[in-house]
Formats: structure tokens, C-alpha cells, sequence
């Protein structure tokens, strides 16, 4: 098995190549949905995030909540100490709620909803069938032949299209919905764990995203199971100057186990679009989450025009004793990219890893790293971070590693290697450090480096392209993160890191 | 096969005359054998024809089958059959062995038309061919070159030669840094590529390298020139003279 999975990988680097190959270049995701949509009036206020509550048919409790959190975030200001750089964001040229008229009416299953949007994700290549695999994702059909599931949440500008696998799931007594479904049908759980992890006062922009966040997935793993299989979000940012602020809550019960992915993408547009989400998990004593991330949101052209705005906040709680919690990362996308997937390590023997490929080109820039917080005894961590920069891009990773004086004996292994392309960009590291008790051991090691012209030259000389040569060996560079992540993943952020970088060379 | 008419060369970045005005023809079927001191050139005239940046051909030509190469990327140079055998192979970290070889052979082909190899297909061909060089499955996953011996480099090297099944072969200083098992392995490997239609350019210091590949042809390199050539008998003249006699001779 592991010997089939070696081939199937190394077949992958191959299929990544040639997928790029094939692939004209360019932002593949960029086309839009001609679909007729319905707006909240442009802006900010109270009546906004009432009309939002309102339109997702939310109980008093949740209204007060979100209310709560707006007042707060009238009172605060955006953070400024990432190293980013951005005009002003004009919070009340915004649409904060876009919905398609198509969906006024909650289909009660995806066969109802609206052909043009299922044909939407279609093209993006995610399967709203029940199928075995992801569809599209060159390769795939090499996968283990025990076949892989992926339940999906496809989530349009504000709204949720509907869950796929709901029966099979609900069998297994986990649950699978649109956060705003969850808000109505399981107020308990919702009650208990939102805000627990990301509390409303915690930032800027997870107080905004308290305010008015409109659609997300929310998941629960019972206690003892594991769930069956892997669960996905998909978000589309699909209309015009239309910020898309999700919430996702995962809770895994003691002992369960779930590999939750999210994947992003959003139309080509002159304009700055702003996305701020956020994240909570929380896992129980004994219980494991895998989240896995590719961020694929437009990232604006060379000269810097357009892309997403992307504030992202996102935590673990490792609630329980030896709970686990891994976030893996690939983030090609986005214009501002401002993203720190952190895990408490609260429980006694619990986990957290973090393993992160960011690639920034032209004019992108991208401050990402993560928190770790050592609380319990015993606790690990990891951290993996590569970081690629190209064009006139910034990369930085910012981290922190703490150790309280009761997180006795634990470990920290932090690892941030830069590769650089070309002599216009940049790479910084910022690692924070602080430990407050003697059994506890930190190690932090960094590396930056160049992409190497004898290692190109070495490939060209075998009858690789300029391309397929940087392609490969950027993948090389990545290869600890790439393994990290689900094996359809793995394929399709192949593929994206070498396209991220096309053009970066010659 | 190979024709190289007046070729002068100098570095991009300094203004360094290096080659000045090599003529050689190397006929299919045949191998031929460049020896000579340090610095006389022979490692840049590798370089030059394989396309590596950083060189600058100020006069000559350099033909691979009638097809003018010096015009060419390294990468069509390769798709034209033209192999270098590095002598410092480069290290690719977590680009594996296997991944880096199918990506090549796939490239080739794709250059030139042809049809892609299988998964199933190359798998088979690569542990044929790795088993004659006694490559085991664990250096075949290893990330290029990384960590390996000299001699298993020099042995990977003749493995990508015997994958990719160029025109023509040239062996930049293969003999270097290789124990006598290692140098008797890669030298078998080579010589089971001898055919009518492949030919062979091995640049050495050394006669022994020449003791296990016998030569058709040895020239004599020295000052951006080739001052000499013979039989293999040179080669033997040199192991016993040195260079500074026929270097004499020349001038």
C-alpha cells in the first residue's frame, strides 16, 4: 500500500507538469456566473446586519450576538503591524449580502437548485454529484482503488447551495450543514462552541466577521467516530465588489476523527474584493482534525490590479488531552493575504502542526504564519513552512511559539525555508518565541535561498522547458507540505504551484 | 554526427578567450576521447554545446546532424539527441529520482512528437536498466542525487544516458572521483550503449578511463585548441610523457 501510494505520487509530479503544460497560463478561475443575484443596500450598519440575520432566519439569540460584535467593531481599528501594503478599504463601499434570486427559496435538495450555479462548480471541477472522487483532478484515477469520498458544502457569494452525502453521513451521526442550517437546527451546539475558540472581540477582522457573516459549514463528529469520509467547502466569491464572510465551526467529540478541506476561487475583476472568515475547531479529548486548505482566490494581474483581500482568522482549540489538530496550507492566491492558523494546545498531551506553502508573484504580498500556544504538559508542536516568492512580491512568514509555565516538558520544531525567484522580491521571517518554564524545548531553523541556475540548467539539459524545470523544482522544495495533504489535494496544489509561478522566469 | 568547425568562445562575464577555434568531427558509431591539462578548455566546450548560460561564441559553428546547435535551448539540444554526462551532477531536493527521469524522457518525446511512455512501461524499462548499473529501488525514489556517493551519481548520470537514448553521448570527466569497481560499472554501462548509430565524446585526464572504453579517436586539447590527434595510442603516450612534449611539439 505505502509502495503503491510512492508510485501514485511520483506519477503525480509527472501529471503536474503536464497538466500546467497543457494549461494556457493565466488565472484558470477567473470567468464569472452571469446569474441574477440579490443585493443588501452597499454598507454597513445595524440595519445591514439585521437584514442578513434575518434573511437566514436566525433566532433573537443570534441577532444579539451579531449585534454585540458590530458594536464592538465600530469601536475598533484595523490591525497595521503585518507587512502589508494597501490603500485604505472604504468598509462602506462593500456589499456585505448577495444572494442568487434563484435561491429565495431554500431548494430542499441540490436537484432543485438553479442548473447555471451547479454548473458553476461544474466548471470548477467540484462535484455536487454524489460521486467517488473529486472530478477534475487530473490523475485521480490512479487513486487507491478503495475510493475516496469527498461530501462537499458549496457555498456561492453569501449563501450555501446545499451538502452533498447528507444521508450516508447522518447514518454515522455526523453533521454536515450550512453554519446558518446549524444556527436553526442545532442551536445547542452552535450555542456551546461559536465564539469559544474565536471569541467576537478577538480582531478586527473576526469582529466584522461576527457582525456579518452570512454562510459557512458547521460540522460535528459524535464522540467515538470517525468520520466516514473526507468533508470539503468550496467557496465561490462570484459578484462584483461583494466582500464574502464565512464562518466555519468543526467540533470533533472525544475521539473522533475528521480531514476537512476548503478550497477558494473567485472572478477576474479590476477591483479589490475583501473575504474575511473565520475558522473555529475544537477537539475534544482524543480527538484528531486534519484541516487542508488551497487558497486559490484571484491574486490581480502583474501590475497589481484587482485581487482578493484576504483576512482570515483561524484556530484550533485542542480542548481535550491528546487531541490533534493539523492545518496545511497552500496559498497561492489572494492580493493581501493576512492569515495565521493558530492551535491552543490546551489539553494535556495534545498536538498542533502547521505545515504551510505560500507562494506570492508579481505584485502579491502575503504576511502568514501561525500561533502556537502551549498551555498543557506535554504538548507538541510543528511547524512547516515554505515560503516562494517571485516578481515584486513580499513574503512573510510571522509566528509565534509560547510555552506557559504550565506546559511542562512540551516541544516546538519550527522550520521556515524562503525559496526566491528573481532579484525583485523579498522573503522575511518573524518568528516570536517565548517560553516561561525550564522543561520546555523551542528549535527554530530557516533557510532562504534562490532558485538555483544549475539545478535548472541540469533539467534543461535533460529536455525540460524553462517552465517545467521550475515547476519541478519548486514542487521538490514544497515536498514536505505537499505530502502533508490529502492525495487529491496534493494533486491539484501541484499543479497550482506551478502555474502561481509561470512567467517568473526568463 | 557531430561537427564542430572554428569554434571560438569567450566568458560572458570577462572578457577571457577560452576556445580558440576547435575543429572536430565526430562520426557516428565512433568514440572519440579529448584529454589534456587543466584549463586547456575541454570542460567549457562541453558546456558550450549543451547551451549552458555564460558563454559567448564569438565565431565557429557547431552542427549536431546538419542541425546548427549553438542556436538551440539546452532543452531542444536534448530533443535533438544531444547528452552531457555532468561532472558534478547536480542535487534536487525533494524532486525524486524517478519522478525527474520519466519528467525528462516525457519531455523528449513530447519535443519530438512522439508518443509518451506508460507509467507501467517506464516503471518496467528503468529497473532493467538501473539493475545493470546495481542502482537499487531505494536510490531510484531518493531525490536526485541527493546524498549519494560519488560513484552513484556518475552511475545515475549513465542511467539518464541509457533512459533518454541520445545521439550523442558526451562524458564530461565521468572517471573522476570513482573508485575502480565504480569506474569498471560505468564503464560497461557505456560501452553496452556502443552502437552504429550512437557516437561518443569522453573527456578525461586520464588514460585508465580509456583502459575500459577504448577510444576510436584521442585529440589532444591544450590552450583552447585541440594540438593533436591519434589513435590509442596517444593516450598511452600521454600516461607516460605527460602533456608537456606534444604541447611542445605543437607550438
Amino acid at each position: 500500500m505505502a509502495a503503491l501510494d510512492a508510485e501514485v505520487r511520483e506519477g503525480v509530479d509527472r501529471e503536474t507538469v503536464e497538466t500546467v503544460q497543457a494549461m494556457a497560463g493565466k488565472y484558470k478561475h477567473g470567468w464569472e456566473t452571469d446569474i441574477e443575484m440579490e443585493f443588501a443596500p452597499k454598507g454597513l450598519n445595524e440595519d445591514i446586519v439585521r437584514l442578513i440575520s434575518e434573511k437566514n432566519g436566525e433566532p433573537e439569540w443570534m441577532l444579539a450576538w451579531r449585534l454585540e460584535a458590530y458594536q464592538r467593531w465600530v469601536k475598533m481599528e484595523e490591525p497595521r503591524w503585518a507587512m502589508l501594503n494597501y490603500p485604505e478599504i472604504d468598509y462602506q463601499d462593500q456589499f456585505y449580502y448577495a444572494k442568487p434570486k434563484s435561491m429565495a427559496e431554500k431548494p430542499k435538495s441540490l436537484d432543485e437548485v438553479d442548473p447555471k450555479l451547479l454548473a458553476t462548480y461544474e466548471k470548477l471541477g467540484i462535484p455536487l454529484k454524489e460521486q467517488m472522487i473529486l472530478a477534475g483532478v487530473e490523475g485521480a484515477e490512479n487513486a487507491p482503488a478503495e475510493g475516496r469520498k469527498v461530501a462537499v458544502d458549496a457555498v456561492f457569494d453569501s449563501v450555501s447551495l446545499g451538502t452533498t452525502f447528507k444521508d450516508e453521513l447522518a447514518k454515522a451521526g455526523v453533521i454536515f450543514c450550512s453554519i446558518s442550517e446549524a444556527i436553526r437546527e442545532h442551536p445547542e451546539l452552535v450555542k456551546k462552541y461559536l465564539g469559544s475558540v474565536v471569541p467576537q472581540s478577538d480582531n478586527f477582522f473576526a469582529t466584522l466577521n461576527s457582525a456579518v457573516f452570512s454562510d459557512g459549514s458547521f460540522v460535528y463528529i459524535p464522540e467515538g467516530v470517525r468520520c466516514p469520509m473526507e468533508l470539503s467547502t468550496y467557496f465561490r466569491i462570484n459578484a462584483e465588489n461583494t466582500g464574502q464572510f464565512e464562518r466555519t465551526l468543526i467540533i470533533a467529540d472525544k475521539g473522533a476523527y475528521v480531514s476537512y478541506l476548503e478550497g477558494c476561487t473567485a472572478p477576474q475583476r479590476d477591483t479589490n474584493q475583501l473575504h474575511a472568515a473565520v475558522v473555529e475547531i475544537v477537539a475534544l479529548d482524543d480527538a484528531e482534525v486534519k484541516y487542508s486548505t488551497v487558497q486559490n482566490w484571484y491574486p490581480g494581474d502583474e501590475n497589481g490590479k484587482g485581487g482578493i483581500y484576504n483576512f482570515v482568522t483561524k484556530r484550533a482549540d485542542c480542548r481535550g488531552d491528546r487531541s490533534k489538530v493539523m492545518w496545511t496550507q497552500v496559498e497561492t492566491g489572494s492580493a493581501i493575504t493576512w492569515k495565521y492558523p493558530s492551535c491552543i494546545l490546551r489539553g494535556d498531551d495534545s498536538q498542533g502542526e502547521f505545515y504551510s506553502i505560500a507562494i506570492a508573484n508579481n505584485m502579491q504580498q502575503a504576511d502568514t504564519g501561525t500561533k502556537m500556544i502551549h498551555l498543557g504538559k506535554n504538548t507538541r508542536s510543528r511547524i512547516v513552512s515554505k515560503g516562494i516568492s517571485a516578481g515584486k512580491a513580499q513574503n512573510t512568514y510571522r509566528g509565534l511559539v509560547t510555552m506557559h509555565p504550565k506546559a511542562k516538558n512540551s516541544r516546538n520544531y519550527t522550520q521556515c525555508d524562503s525559496l526566491l525567484i528573481g532579484d525583485q522580491c523579498g522573503a522575511h521571517t518573524v518568528p516570536y518565541i517565548e517560553v516561561k518554564n525550564n522543561s520546555s524545548r523551542v528549535e527554530h531553523e530557516a533557510t532562504t535561498s534562490k532558485v538555483d541556475e544549475d539545478q535548472l540548467f541540469y533539467c534543461r539539459s535533460r529536455g525540460m522547458d524553462e517552465e517545467e524545470a521550475v515547476a519541478l523544482v519548486v514542487n521538490g522544495f514544497c515536498k514536505e507540505v505537499l505530502q502533508a495533504l490529502p492525495m487529491e489535494f496534493a494533486m491539484e496544489a501541484q499543479s497550482l504551484v506551478a502555474i502561481s509561478l509561470e512567467g517568473s522566469v526568463g | 554526427m557531430l561537427e564542430i568547425k572554428n569554434l571560438h568562445v569567450k566568458l560572458e562575464e570577462e572578457d577571457k578567450q577560452i576556445l580558440k577555434g576547435v575543429n572536430l568531427t565526430v562520426e557516428a558509431g565512433k568514440v572519440h576521447a579529448i584529454m589534456g591539462p587543466n584549463g586547456s578548455g575541454k570542460s567549457t566546450l562541453s558546456y558550450v554545446l549543451s547551451g549552458r548560460e555564460g558563454y559567448e561564441v564569438t565565431e565557429g559553428s557547431a552542427t549536431l546532424e546538419g542541425e546548427e546547435l549553438l542556436e538551440m535551448e539546452p532543452e531542444e539540444r536534448a530533443a535533438a539527441g544531444l547528452f552531457l554526462a555532468f561532472q558534478y551532477p547536480v542535487e534536487i531536493p525533494g524532486v525524486g529520482n524517478m519522478t525527474f527521469l520519466r519528467t525528462a524522457v516525457n519531455a523528449q518525446r513530447k519535443a519530438r512528437g512522439e508518443e509518451e511512455m506508460s507509467a507501467a512501461e517506464f516503471l518496467k524499462v528503468v529497473r532493467e536498466k538501473a539493475k545493470a548499473l546495481k542502482i537499487d529501488a531505494d536510490m531510484l525514489k531518493r531525490p536526485v542525487n541527493m546524498g549519494f556517493s560519488g560513484g552513484e551519481k556518475k552511475r545515475n548520470e549513465i542511467l539518464q544516458m541509457a533512459m533518454l537514448e541520445p545521439k550523442m553521448c558526451i562524458l564530461d570527466e565521468t572517471d573522476s572521483g570513482l573508485d575502480v569497481d565504480a569506474m569498471k560499472l560505468v564503464s560497461e554501462g557505456v560501452n553496452a550503449l556502443r552502437d552504429e548509430g550512437r557516437a561518443f565524446l569522453v573527456i578525461t585526464h586520464y588514460q585508465r578511463l580509456l583502459d575500459h572504453i577504448t577510444p576510436d579517436v584521442v585529440h589532444i586539447m591544450a590552450g583552447g585548441r585541440i594540438v593533436k590527434t591519434g589513435g590509442p595510442e596517444l593516450a598511452l603516450e600521454v600516461e607516460r610523457n605527460g602533456y608537456a612534449d606534444i604541447m611542445s611539439e605543437a607550438v
